[in-house]
């Protein structure tokens, strides 16, 4: 589900770089100290199909899991999707990830981004625990600055209490 | 029940304010019984221009003294075509008959001289009609042209002051953030106005994430929290060179939810790390930093009391968001919320006797005080998302953030008097969120 509207919006290469994280940033760029922002070039995010791409991370992986309501615990299905991309990680050294934590706009601003923290956290401990070096792995809360989804029923909520993990450039690339 | 009583005893109370001579004419007053309230009428002719430059400003002044007194819910305005006699001099003697038989129960008198300089010039004077004398004394503001409505806005506190017996707060400002775009890619810039929403100046662009700006006690500086780096950080500006700096350098992934003690020498703030967030204090002269709570728990929206000894906060420990008081320096906190449903963004009242908060129930939001023991509590507000409350200057008005439902949906800016009565959308253009009321100015 999460994956087919990322789909739908990487639709041409020049597209990719523009929308590899579309609840990411603000139209002014919010993201100045985020590792992939300026780097990674369209040719560098590939092709969803080729496994050695940030693109087969984000999409045919997912770079993204999902919570229950106030909640930071990480589902069996989450567990799964981590584990995926704890093996690419550990397969691609060079590539660093910023988790996002993001909640749902059923809370108050400031407990809303403590829980993205949470969320994101719990993503960085799962893949820490999987080998993934801790050097490589940032986390950022966007609260419920950056929902995903606007409609404001649980259908989007809950698309919204998600952590993404955005892998950004390393060392090599 | 207290709380109802004290409320009215204290907007009772204008007759103290008179001197004592009037007291046996009968006190003008504004009653309050069982929490509503009759708007009292009061005329406010034009206020006379004492030079033929100053006619435009003069009128532009009578008319803030009348927005900010019928903004308050207290006051109505006689309209000035039920007006039996002009008033066509500061100091002539006042028809007090005229003003009675239009059942004015308050008259304001004014007159603006607009030096050659630009300098503006406004005496007033308030009558009580029925007591047949004035209220108070007749004062006089000056200030340069650009300040013609915040003398406006202290002509008006004069006024509230004197027949309310409450605080002014009307010559105040607000910092808020201003926000444009769609909601998944909002646009955020720290803005400041008055608080009746002139004079919109901006204080930062949009480039970044920037919530929740924080007034220091002088009202000189905002906190506030930005994205400018790609993570969550605390910031202090200076308003008037419009000039930030970080707070300070402190190990941990964010930053967020600060304020200053009511010395304005300390920050209290939250504090994340490794996904716990805690409450620390911050020496502003020293940048030394000590953590208040040790808890796995969310510890966040920390609020001094007015006299220092003590920060109101919430927490997550007991399974969902709740309010809790602790000593300022640290230490056991005591639960105060018990209510039904999460309680979050507590602010203490200027006046130390009441805190504010936003409470999330059944899928509605509110805005509601409690005592700082957490009795009386008491919902102002309902509505899909109400968040955030500011104290006026004077505590008796909350601003809070209001925002609507759906893929359009917006911010907007809200105010309520205590007693829940006069909720009103601030007046300004476009969306707005996090507001923090300043003190009044000087």
């Amino acid at each position: 589900m999460i994956k087919y509207s990322t789909i739908l919006l990487v639709a041409g290469a020049l597209a990719l770089s523009a929308c590899n994280n579309p609840d990411r940033y603000g139209a002014g760029g919010t993201g100045a100290g985020a590792g992939g922002a300026g780097g990674i070039t369209a040719g560098g995010l590939g092709d969803p199909n080729d496994p050695n791409s940030p693109a087969y991370f984000q999409q045919t992986i997912g770079d993204r899991v999902l919570f229950a309501v106030d909640q930071s615990t990480l589902s069996p299905t989450a567990q799964q999707t981590l584990g995926q991309q704890a093996v690419w990680l550990n397969q691609h050294p060079a590539y660093t990830a910023i988790i996002e934590g993001h909640a749902d706009e059923q809370g108050t601003r400031e407990y809303n981004l403590a829980l993205g923290a949470r969320r994101a956290s719990a993503v960085q401990q799962y893949l820490i625990a999987q080998g993934v070096s801790a050097n490589r792995l940032q986390t950022v809360s966007y609260g419920k600055e950056r929902p995903l989804a606007v409609c404001s029923d649980e259908a989007c909520y809950s698309q919204n209490r998600r952590a993404v993990t955005v892998i950004g450039a390393g060392a090599g690339v | 029940m207290t709380f109802i009583r004290s409320l009215c005893l204290a907007l009772a109370v204008a007759g103290l304010a008179a001197p004592a001579a009037l007291a046996q004419s009968g006190p003008l007053r504004i009653e309050i019984t069982d929490g509503v309230i009759e708007p009292l009428p009061f005329a406010a002719p034009t206020f006379i221009a004492e030079n033929p430059g100053a006619a435009e400003v003069a009128q532009s002044i009578s008319q803030v003294v009348a927005a900010d007194l019928v903004g308050t819910g207290l006051f109505r305005e006689i309209p000035p075509s039920a007006f039996i006699s002009p008033v066509t001099s500061f100091d002539a003697p006042v028809a007090y008959a005229d003003w009675k038989a239009i059942n004015a129960q308050a008259l304001i008198t004014g007159a603006v001289a607009l030096g050659s300089d630009g300098r503006v010039n406004v005496k007033f004077r308030l009558h009580d009609v029925f007591s047949g004398a004035e209220l108070g004394k007749g004062m006089q503001f000056g200030g340069g042209q650009g300040d013609w409505r915040r003398i406006a806005h202290k002509v008006a506190d004069q006024i509230y002051s004197r027949i309310t017996g409450e605080g002014a707060y009307f010559d105040s400002r607000v910092v808020y953030v201003s926000e444009s775009g769609p909601k998944d890619q909002r646009l955020k810039r720290l803005a400041i106005m008055d608080y009746d929403g002139a004079n919109v100046q901006y204080l930062t662009d949009s480039s970044t994430i920037v919530l929740a700006p924080r007034f220091s006690p002088a009202g000189d500086r905002v906190l506030y929290t930005s994205f400018e780096t790609g993570f969550p950080r605390i910031k202090l500006m200076d308003i008037a060179t419009v000039s930030s700096r970080a707070l300070a350098e402190l190990s941990g992934n964010m930053t967020f939810a600060p304020r200053f003690s009511p010395d304005g020498g300390t920050v209290v703030f939250s504090l994340e790390q490794g996904g716990n967030t805690d409450i620390y204090s911050m020496q502003l002269s020293s940048g030394q930093s000590r953590q208040l709570t040790n808890s796995p728990s969310i510890e966040t929206a920390p609020s001094f009391s007015p006299d220092g000894s003590q920060i109101v906060f919430e927490s997550d420990r007991s399974g969902n968001q709740q309010l809790y008081v602790m000593p300022a320096g640290g230490g056991e906190p005591t639960r105060i919320s018990f209510g039904e449903g999460r309680y979050g963004t507590p602010v203490w009242s200027p006046r130390g006797d009441m805190i504010a908060f936003t409470k999330q129930n059944a899928g509605r939001f509110h805005i509601g005080v409690m005592r700082t023991d957490g009795s009386e509590e008491r919902l102002l507000t309902a509505s899909f998302l109400d968040e955030g409350p500011t104290w006026a200057p004077n505590g008796r008005v909350i601003m809070f953030t209001r925002e609507s439902a759906g893929a359009g949906g917006a911010a907007q800016l809200f105010s309520v008097d205590i007693s829940g009565r006069n909720l009103r959308a601030v007046p300004m253009d476009g969306s707005a969120s996090d507001p923090a009321w300043s003190p009044l100015l000087p």
